[in-house]
């Protein structure tokens, strides 16, 4: 159960079930018209909006220093200079994201293989396994993490038993935020690695052994760039979500690990700077964008080339 | 494949395990369910200090279940998330349905549109749509809830019924047209039954979405209308009582029924094919 949507269409209307017509897709399209595109729209409006000088929301006059104030700070003595508070902050969201793509990579990899070459019936507990945590909330998966890295908790204790003198804080640092988001993103993964490698013809690396290849060559000339398809799903769905994490670096970073949704979500609520918070929102969506389309254009390429 | 010298055989049983993937899977299976069981065990606990234990005691489900502020909640969750699941499965349906007689061109444009949630970053459409709703005067409660709830279901809900309709065997069409029935009476006497169990891995996953989300609910939910997760994170962020490991495990085993129920009904799609 990946996240794919792009099932085989059928094209093919001669003996199409019954009673259905295109049209039929209109309706729920103009909803999510409505619920999603009309949003964004407004989000891009207010973005150029001014803030008004007492409160929340917008004022309806054009203004669009927003996007300059995330790089340039206005001194309260009239001077302007080069702001890298929010810089760190999307340096963060990529740096965050992009290790937790590569760990769970790392880790994904060998459990989607392992799950793969296990015997039929016990593949689909397993995959049951991993699916589980993929659809429980993140919120009481990330509240599990803050449990666990506590320092009155399991680990602490660890580190004292075996003879750990200093102060064991992981909690509130960017370490947890790291391993928090690797924990709620590794079966998202996982699953597409593991669809791949379903389907991966085992015989093709038998092949390679009776031809005297090694253990790490065959899986790293044969068996990787036959599963690449699902190793480019698998990246798609932590990296791109994990840019706009909002839960774990709010949870495990203890408000000093932000990200950019952090800093969208203060300026909604605290801060009250809706349109600075809308600037933000439309600089995650670009960078959303951005990396979508190099992924999906890595994947074009990749098929391309081996076609 | 079949015959195999008997020397070789014994190089052939482990050839497809890698090192070290073995103990690798372990590692990850447990790393998975540490921390869920952790909560679980915690939930059992008597002592208010929840990482030190002192003895079993259900205290803090009795707890949980006599905090008016989480039952209205839970209460909430379950108006928004079998109204959201209604409506996004008949959506979904309808989609799903008019996708199939689309043109190349136009599915692709619907299924960015009706995929859009999966992309957009949820803290980009949760603010949207509280601008949106500030904008147009939807006040912040239940109905709102249920319209931003019922958007992201859609593409959710989508996931097992077009999984289905897809892998339908056509030839019960034919068969019914040939014995003279008229469109409509295919849809509702062939094409929905056919498409029963993917309608109800789909609800089922929607509403398993729709009572674990978090950020929209956390922006656009009113005073009066708090669901469970939103709830659930003032309560670790204002009190840390061992209360919230028995809500946790309470949601867990929630999410783990609805999932085991789609899991079953989607594989029995899957064995039907």
């Amino acid at each position: 159960m990946t996240l794919d949507l792009s099932l085989p269409t059928t094209h093919d209307d001669s003996q199409a079930p019954g009673k259905t017509s295109k049209w039929l897709a209109v309706v729920p399209m103009a909803f999510l018209s409505m619920t999603v595109a009309i949003p964004l729209i407004i989000i891009f409006v207010y973005s150029f909006l001014a803030r008004p000088s007492l409160g929340a929301g917008v004022v309806w006059k054009f203004d669009p220093t927003h996007y300059v104030k995330i790089f340039i700070q206005d001194r309260l003595d009239g001077t302007r200079s080069f702001d890298t508070r929010y810089l760190k902050v999307i340096w963060n969201s990529f740096l965050y994201s992009g290790i937790t793509t590569i760990a769970t990579l790392v880790l994904a990899i060998p459990v989607a293989l392992w799950i793969a070459t296990r015997d039929p019936r016990k593949r689909v507990l397993l995959v049951f396994l991993v699916t589980l945590p993929f659809w429980t909330s993140i919120l009481i998966r990330t509240y599990a993490i803050t449990e666990l890295l506590d320092e009155k908790g399991v680990l602490g204790k660890i580190a004292t038993a075996v003879g750990y003198n200093g102060h064991f804080q992981i909690l509130y640092t960017p370490t947890a935020t790291i391993l928090g988001l690797i924990y709620t993103f590794l079966p998202f993964m996982i699953l597409p690695i593991y669809s791949s490698a379903e389907r991966f013809d085992f015989r093709f690396a038998e092949a390679g052994y009776d031809l005297g290849a090694r253990k790490m060559t065959v899986l790293f000339r044969i068996v990787l760039p036959q599963i690449a398809p699902g190793v480019m799903a698998g990246v798609a769905l932590v990296f791109i979500p994990g840019l706009g994490s909002f839960l774990q670096p709010d949870m495990l970073g203890g408000g000093k690990t932000n990200m950019i949704a952090n800093v969208v979500a203060n300026n909604y609520g605290q801060a009250r700077n809706w349109p600075f918070g809308s600037a933000l929102s439309v600089l995650l969506c670009v960078i959303t964008l951005i990396a979508t389309l190099m992924l999906s254009v890595a994947a074009r390429k990749r098929k391309a080339s081996r076609s | 494949m079949t015959t195999v010298i008997a020397p070789r055989r014994k190089r052939l049983v482990n050839l497809r395990n890698f090192p070290f993937f073995t103990s690798i899977s372990y590692f990850v299976f447990f790393i998975l369910y540490v921390p869920l069981a952790l909560v679980i065990a915690y939930s059992f606990n008597e002592n208010r200090t929840a990482q030190i234990w002192t003895k079993f005691s259900t205290r803090w489900y009795t707890d949980v279940f006599h905090n008016t502020d989480v039952v209205r909640s839970l209460k909430n969750s379950l108006i928004v998330g079998s109204a959201a699941t209604v409506l996004s499965t008949i959506l979904a349906i309808a989609a799903a349905l008019g996708l199939l007689r689309m043109g190349r061109k136009g599915s692709t444009f619907a299924i960015g549109l009706l995929g859009a949630p999966l992309i957009i970053p949820e803290i980009v459409s949760a603010v949207g749509t509280l601008g949106f709703f500030l904008f147009v005067g939807i006040p912040l409660g239940h109905f709102g809830l249920i319209l931003a709830h019922t958007a992201f279901c859609v593409p959710f809900a989508m996931l097992p019924i077009r999984a289905r309709l897809v892998a339908l065997d056509r030839s019960s069409f034919e068969a019914a047209a040939d014995l003279g029935a008229n469109e409509w009476k295919i849809f509702t006497w062939i094409t929905m039954p056919l498409l029963a169990p993917g309608i109800m891995a789909g609800a089922l996953l929607a509403f398993a979405i729709s009572l674990d989300d978090f950020i929209t609910s956390f922006f656009i939910a009113g005073p009066g209308s708090t669901t469970l997760p939103v709830y659930i994170f003032g309560m670790i962020r204002s009190n840390v009582t061992p209360a919230i490991n028995a809500l946790s495990t309470l949601l867990l085993l929630v999410s783990g029924l609805t999932l085991i129920l789609s899991y079953t009904l989607s594989s029995r799609t899957q064995d039907r094919k």
